[in-house]
């Protein structure tokens, strides 16, 4: 039994605003697989909470007439996994949903959740960082969007605002159009394991000329992070094995990496070099662009 | 503050208060009886605890009670049709799958819903939705040919 004592369950949006404004102490709980599991350790000892489950239209997945795609916060790993606008448009995405947990853990955690929880580890963020996404918070009185990077102020810690509700992740036509993507998650076991690095690669081509590269990482610095000079870098180069091992080695100085007992920092910065230009390999041929060796 | 929930249980309706914070995994096997769902690990990782809620495998021991209003939970003990095995149940006995037996209740549940899913599955597909499951008595060879077996036509 968890130290539970109020518990809501608003069906809307509006209510569930307004119920955050007039108790601040709730937790927003979606699919508990990071709650539940922080107050079983006592982490968190004693918790009134606001779910957000019942509010259905957050489950939804869209894509605009102008390209925009939407995903709601309370999407489960297995919907996105199985999405066809996820699929077809950013399958980079269901690649890093579908290394998350296992079944029955993916078929309950949620996006918005998985952001929220704000770990360095979390499978879908160094994507979403990589897509430029952007995270819609509502509050009682508004709403406003802000850059996913923005969000992530440190180990756990998300600027997540009294009163806002996390509702929507939006990417916009421009940052994932025309372009090709992978994911690596480098982790002991090949399930139910938390990623000891998280490599997610996009670029443009055209012409064997990249157009653009991003790279988004997880668990090389305190919160997910970009790749910016190696990104730079990049733009306008020939694709070859030489830009890829500038790449590699040019990620690095983004990272902030730090000894675990997972893995140290020198292995850890040894796995971005390496890993960066093997996701980016992927990436490129997914883009259309010719395989390199 | 209790709750009032209703749901099925094996095609049971069962209604009755629950605290927000008691897990499914507690009223099942403490307050209803069915202690076919096996409490492991706790917090999500081995699969012990896992039942169909809608057709859906879940973890029940980090799903709390009060989600449950309103839907439709299998365990273990509603997999069995009039005293007979069921056909994962059969093929999980003739491939020697089970060992300790306490892994075996979810690995049944999961592997109901994917014969249910109506899906072809490749061995590796197979092994990726078991991998929410631990045999500790490192079984799983003949757990994915139980399942294979339990796919087959």
């Amino acid at each position: 039994m968890y130290n539970v004592d109020q518990y809501f369950e608003p069906e809307t949006i509006d209510e569930a605003t307004a119920l955050l404004a007039e108790h601040p102490n709730l937790l927003i709980i979606a699919g508990g697989t990071d709650v539940l599991i922080k107050m079983h350790s006592g982490k968190i000892a004693q918790a009134d909470l606001l779910s957000i489950r019942k509010i259905k239209f957050l489950e939804t997945i869209q894509k605009r007439q102008d390209g925009t795609l939407s995903i709601g916060s309370l999407a489960t790993f297995t919907q996105i996994a199985n999405d066809p606008i996820i699929k077809e448009n950013i399958p980079v995405l269901k690649e890093a949903a579908l290394s998350m947990g296992g079944p029955q853990i993916r078929n309950v955690a949620t996006i918005g959740g998985n952001i929220c929880n704000g770990a360095t580890s979390a499978d879908s963020a160094s994507t979403l960082f990589a897509l430029n996404a952007k995270l819609k918070l509502q509050t009682q009185g508004g709403e406003r969007v802000i850059p996913i990077e923005d969000f992530y102020l440190g180990p756990g810690k998300v600027d997540l605002k009294p009163g806002e509700i996390l509702t929507e992740i939006v990417i916009s036509p421009e940052d994932y159009q025309d372009y090709g993507g992978h994911y690596i998650k480098f982790s002991m076991r090949k399930a139910m394991d938390i990623a000891t690095l998280g490599v997610s690669a996009i670029c443009r081509i055209k012409n064997g000329v990249f157009e653009d590269v991003r790279i988004g990482l997880g668990v090389a610095g305190p919160t997910p992070l970009r790749c910016q000079e190696a990104e730079s870098f990049a733009k306008g180069k020939t694709v070859s094995a030489q830009t890829l091992a500038e790449i590699g080695k040019l990620a690095v100085k983004s990272t902030k990496a730090r000894t675990s007992w997972r893995a140290s920092k020198e292995y850890r910065e040894h796995l971005v070099e390496e890993l960066s230009q093997r996701a980016l390999k992927v990436a490129i041929k997914n883009a259309g662009g010719e395989s390199l060796a | 503050m209790l709750k009032k929930i209703s749901f099925t249980v094996n095609g049971k309706e069962v209604s009755l208060e629950v605290n927000p914070g008691e897990t499914l995994l507690e009223v099942l096997r403490k307050r209803l009886g069915y202690t076919g769902v096996k409490k492991g690990c706790a917090v999500g990782e081995c699969g012990a605890c896992t039942v169909l809620i809608d057709g859906t495998p879940t973890d029940s021991c980090i799903y709390l009670a009060v989600w449950a209003d309103g839907k439709e939970i299998i365990t273990i003990e509603g997999i069995a049709e009039d005293g007979k095995l069921s056909k994962v149940q059969e093929a999980f006995v003739e491939e020697g799958a089970v060992q300790c037996g306490f892994c075996t209740p979810g690995l049944v549940l999961t592997t109901t819903a994917m014969v249910q899913s109506g899906k072809k599955y490749t061995r590796e597909e197979i092994k990726r939705e078991l991998s929410g499951h631990f045999c500790r008595c490192t079984g799983y060879q003949n757990i994915i040919k139980a399942v294979e077996k339990s796919l087959e036509d």
